[in-house]
Parts: structure tokens; C-alpha cells; sequence
């Protein structure tokens, strides 16, 4: 079933190379993920240096959003009304094995609030909900694929609903070098309507 | 047109709370539980145990033996993990209550925040691929035969309330007829050294919202629930869900909004789509974890919304903090305090220590009650409303 929803724009970020709605904007080969995320930020004229505290997932879901909403010219300085609703395999397993590592030997422990905090993968949303002041509702799922199906159910629910205007919705996803981010923005008004279909070709993009 | 026409359908479409279990240190049925509750009994105690964490804690833990126990009558094989063990035990009541074939109509919401994290320790008898929550998801779907896949949802410690409001959105959709949700979390060395680093966790009984607060305890619970469009054949017990809110305060990750920002803006949501008035409202299950910050915040958006005279009680004295099953359990003993006609003491409770006044429940006692709200907030920004309704208005 499709809706009267549209898709405005797509990014994502995978193989080293980010690019929005299918067109390349950085690339950078032979770099591992913290070291291209880095230097993606730095290219990108990001400007936020919060950034530098985030765990990996956080840094994906941020420079994502950031090239997306940049296009999209969303106002950071006004409350912007856009769910989101993000999924991935492995929730923060990443950083989840950095707290563990930190706990595993008695004599050398050293459990740290900044890394326990990411311990959870919804904080990847609450970075971007604090950059773009969205004051709107948010999920994070888990699933062992990417599910399309279940993005588009969930964004038309809370479009029909009547609980926001705008859903970002995505796959944030981090396990050791292994990284692939893709969010796309679904909108009430625009051309390229919000289908099973689109939201697979632009994951395949 | 299309889209005005759904979203009427939607509005029509009552979705109901139902058949329900709890398994905790206070017991493994609602009815059970509650009547502890009723009684005052915490499930909080003192733990020292160096293996598990190297300094002693307050916590509610499930008993591995009456676990072993009620898990054995139901599983004749297979090796599953202590979460597990908790989930399949709890969902397996409802599951039995409510007599629903588990066809393809029937869904499957998980809600945890950190499922088996204990298999990452190295001395686990668990593969890694076990920790991972989409593992976690298969083994009780699997279980018990589901047709659709679970559905995990890992929100922080909104988790257990945001499944109930998922569950209804699939129902509103008409993808689902009845959705079956599961929450749980276990207490761990990795969730204390976590906790212990923000220096938040408390070794005495958690006293939400009093001037003495000491800060948080952790405790783990499996819950369950049947969401459901159909009215008949209802639990007792069984709400109707008005209307839900989820908020961010978009302020910082891991400390609530001075403001109460987000949580205002979820309880205006909900009462919204409620179509009531506050005055309506005969009870707030909060969130009332017993940190300074946490309470403060809760106190502030509650005068802000001038619910500040509507009796508020936490559950923490009774479980501690019990994660992403939090929001369930609580909404579930909201669920049986409708029905008992009963406002259950907010345990711990001493002298006030919030700036703003609120009305905590310092003594269980019965009273006519219809409408309740339940509030959670959590590390992201996270913050849900959700209002519910009794139906049973024939109750004890």
C-alpha cells in the first residue's frame, strides 16, 4: 500500500563515499570509518564541534542528517517539526564493547559517563534532535535487514496521525569497520512519491 | 481526501491494553504483583556480591530458581539465556490468557534497552551473535511460532511505553488485529559500572521526589501485554488507549530539559488526541527515578501543565529502575489500579524535595478512578505521554 507521502531527498553514506540523492558530494578511499568520518566532517564545513565527543554511530547519523537537512535548508535556529524514526542490526554494539572493555579487568577499570551514555542507539537521534531543535517524536528499531516495509508503515502512521509534519527516517548502522547510513526525508508535499519501491531503488542508489 | 479518510479511520479505531503479566522479585503474575504493591512490599534489596559488582547495591532481582522453576514447566529444550528466560515466561502467560492463534494478523513488539549485553562479558557461555537484539528477537519469535518478525524496539528508558504506542500505530494501520508486547532488561555489571560512572546509583531504597533522594536503584523485569482492537473477550483489567505523545527536548543526551520542554510538549499530544481535559485525569504514573535532576524536571512540566494536584505516585521504591521494561510494567500496575479503584503509595517517598508541588501518594488508598497518565523520560532527549482509559466500569 503507497501513500499520499513523498520522499524530498536522500543521503547516504557508504563505502567511503557520501553522496545525496545519488549524486557524490565526499569520498576519501583507503580510510578507515573514524578516520573518513573525520575528514568528511572537516570537508563538509560542518561547524559543530560536538561532533568530536560523539561515539562512531552518533558521527554517521549526524554528517547524514547534516547533508541532507543542509540541502533541504532547514533552520537550525527555529523548532522544526520532523519525526524521526531510525533502525539498524546492531543497536550500539560498538560502544557497547568499549564499556565493556572498560569493566573487564578489576585492575584496570575504568567505566566513563561519555561512553556510557552511547550505550544506547537512540543517542545518535537525540544528537540531531539537539542540532536541528526537533522537539518531535523518535524511535529507534532493530532489525536483522534493512526493512523498507516497516520504515514506510511507521512513517505514514505518524504522518496520518497528525503527529508531525516531516519524518527523517533511516538506516544508522556500526559494528567494528563495518558502517552504512541512509536516511531520506518524507514529506507531505513533493513529487517522488513515498513507496516501498523508491525507498528501496535510493537504498540501492 | 484519501488521507482525511484515514485519519478518521484511525481516530475510530479504539485500541485496547488487555491480558497482561509481570515477572519480578514481588511475583510472576500482575494480580500477584499488585497485591504486593498494595501491601507496600518493596522487591528492592541490599546486594553484595563482588562478582557481579564490586560494591554492594540496592536492586530487585528475579530469583534464578522460581525462574529455573516456571521456565522448565513451559520449555522442554534449547539453551537460552537469563533474559530469555524472563521474556518467554512472561509472554508465555499472556499468550495462554488470551487464547489467540498467532496467525499472520497477530505481531510481535520487543522492547529492551540492552537485551543479553551479558554475553559480551568473556566469560559468557553465549556466542557474540547472541548479543546482538535482532538474535534476541528471533529466539522469541521462534519460541512460540510466530509469523511475523519481532519488531525490537531500543529507545532507552522510554522503550517500554513507546512499544505500546507502536503496537497501536501497527493496529490504526490495519497491518495488525493484535500485536503481543514484551519488555525486559536485566541488571548487569555493564548497566551498574554505567550508572555507578554518573554516580546516580544509590546502595539504599530509591526515594523519588523526597529532599533525602540518595539517587537510582536498577532493577530488571519482564512484562507483557496484549494490544488489541477487538472488545471482546477483555482482560478485566483492560484500558483503552486515548491518546500518546513522545517529545524530544532536543537539550542534551543524558540529562533531562531544566524546562520539562519535551515532556510538556508529549502530555499536550496526548491529551490532544484524548479529547479531554486535565481535569479529567485521576492519576500520573510518572517516571520518578529519585535523581535531582530527573525529579525536578518531572515536578516543573507538571505545574507548567497545572496537573500539580492530580495525585502522582513513582513505582522505582518497588522494582528500581527497570530500564526499557520500565514504562510497561508501570503502565500495567496503572492498568490494575483502575480497576482495584486503588492510588498505590509511591514508596520511599519522604519529605518533599522538588521545587514546584506535586501531589505524591504517600498512602495507598482506594478511590473512584477512570482516566490515568503515564509519563517516562530518558537518555537522548526521550520523553512519552500516554492516556489511558478503563473500560470495566463494573469493577471490584
Amino acid at each position: 500500500m503507497n501513500s499520499n507521502y513523498y520522499i524530498s531527498s536522500f543521503c547516504s553514506i557508504k563505502n567511503n563515499t557520501i553522496s545525496l540523492n545519488g549524486s557524490m558530494v565526499y569520498s576519501n578511499e583507503n580510510m578507515e570509518f573514524l578516520e573518513f568520518i573525520k575528514a568528511a566532517y572537516k570537508s563538509l564545513d560542518t561547524n559543530y564541534p560536538k561532533f568530536f565527543k560523539m561515539d562512531g554511530l552518533s558521527k554517521l547519523a549526524i554528517l547524514a542528517a547534516h547533508v541532507l537537512f543542509k540541502n533541504e535548508n532547514i533552520n537550525q535556529d527555529k523548532d522544526n517539526d520532523i519525526a524521526v524514526v531510525f533502525s539498524n542490526k546492531s543497536s550500539s554494539i560498538d560502544t557497547d564493547r568499549k564499556h565493556q572493555k572498560s569493566i573487564e579487568n578489576k585492575d584496570d577499570y575504568y567505566p566513563s559517563p561519555a561512553i556510557f551514555v552511547y550505550t544506547l542507539p537512540n543517542i545518535c537521534i537525540g544528537e540531531i534532535s539537539i542540532k536541528y531543535k526537533l522537539f518531535s517524536e523518535n524511535s529507534f528499531f532493530i532489525f536483522e535487514n534493512f526493512s523498507a516495509q516497516h520504515l514506510l508503515d511507521y512513517a505514514n502512521s505518524l504522518l496520518s496521525a497528525g503527529k508531525t509534519e516531516k519524518v527523517l527516517c533511516g538506516w544508522v548502522e556500526l559494528d567494528g569497520n563495518q558502517y552504512e547510513a541512509y536516511l531520506y526525508l518524507v514529506t507531505k508535499i513533493g513529487t517522488i512519491l513515498h513507496s516501498k519501491e523508491n525507498i528501496i531503488k535510493f537504498y540501492n542508489t | 481526501m484519501k488521507n482525511g479518510n484515514k485519519k478518521l479511520d484511525s481516530r475510530m479505531t479504539e485500541v485496547y491494553l488487555s491480558y497482561n503479566n509481570i515477572v519480578s522479585s514481588l511475583g510472576f503474575d500482575s494480580e500477584t504483583v499488585v497485591s504486593n504493591i498494595h501491601n507496600e512490599i518493596s522487591g528492592l534489596q541490599l546486594i553484595d556480591d563482588k562478582e557481579m559488582f564490586f560494591k554492594s547495591f540496592c536492586s530487585s532481582i528475579i530469583n534464578q530458581k522460581e525462574l529455573n522453576n516456571s521456565f522448565t514447566s513451559i520449555a522442554v529444550e534449547g539453551n537460552f539465556t537469563r533474559l530469555e528466560m524472563m521474556m518467554i515466561t512472561s509472554l508465555n502467560r499472556v499468550i495462554q490468557d488470551t487464547k489467540i492463534p498467532l496467525t499472520k494478523n497477530v505481531g510481535l513488539i520487543i522492547s529492551t534497552t540492552k537485551g543479553n549485553i551479558d554475553i559480551l562479558d568473556k566469560n559468557s557461555k553465549f556466542l557474540e551473535e547472541r548479543a546482538y537484539l535482532g538474535s534476541l528477537g528471533k529466539v522469541i519469535k521462534d519460541f512460540f511460532k510466530f509469523k511475523n518478525d519481532a519488531i525490537v524496539v531500543s529507545n532507552a528508558c522510554v522503550s517500554g511505553v513507546l512499544a505500546v504506542t507502536i503496537a497501536k500505530r501497527y493496529i490504526t494501520q490495519g497491518i495488525y488485529d493484535n500485536v503481543f508486547v514484551v519488555s525486559g532488561d536485566i541488571v548487569t555489571e555493564f548497566i551498574l559500572s554505567g550508572f555507578n560512572s554518573f554516580q546516580a546509583l544509590s546502595s539504599e531504597p530509591c526515594k523519588p521526589y523526597s529532599k533525602n533522594r540518595t539517587g537510582i536503584n536498577i532493577g530488571e523485569v519482564a512484562a507483557s501485554v496484549l494490544v488489541t482492537k477487538n472488545d471482546t473477550n477483555l482482560a478485566k483489567e483492560a484500558v483503552a488507549i486515548l491518546g500518546d505523545g513522545s517529545c524530544n527536548d532536543a537539550n542534551h543526551i543524558s540529562g533531562p530539559s531544566r524546562t520539562g520542554e519535551g515532556l510538556v510538549r508529549s502530555v499536550k499530544l496526548a491529551q490532544k488526541e484524548a479529547n479531554i481535559s486535565f481535569d479529567n485525569i485521576d492519576y500520573i504514573s510518572a517516571h520518578g527515578t529519585g535523581t535531582p535532576f530527573n525529579d525536578e524536571m518531572e515536578a516543573i512540566a507538571i505545574n507548567r501543565l497545572g496537573l500539580q494536584n492530580v495525585p502522582i505516585n513513582s513505582l522505582k521504591g518497588y522494582f528500581g529502575h527497570t530500564l526499557g521494561a520500565s514504562g510497561l510494567l508501570e503502565t500495567i500496575v496503572g492498568m490494575h489500579s483502575l480497576y482495584n479503584n486503588t492510588l498505590y503509595s509511591s514508596l520511599g517517598f519522604e519529605e518533599i524535595g522538588v521545587s514546584q508541588p506535586i501531589n505524591v501518594i504517600t498512602k495507598t488508598i482506594t478511590k473512584k478512578l477512570n482516566i490515568f497518565l503515564k509519563t517516562a523520560s530518558g537518555f537522548g532527549g526521550s520523553n512519552m505521554a500516554v492516556i489511558f482509559k478503563k473500560i470495566n466500569m463494573t469493577s471490584k
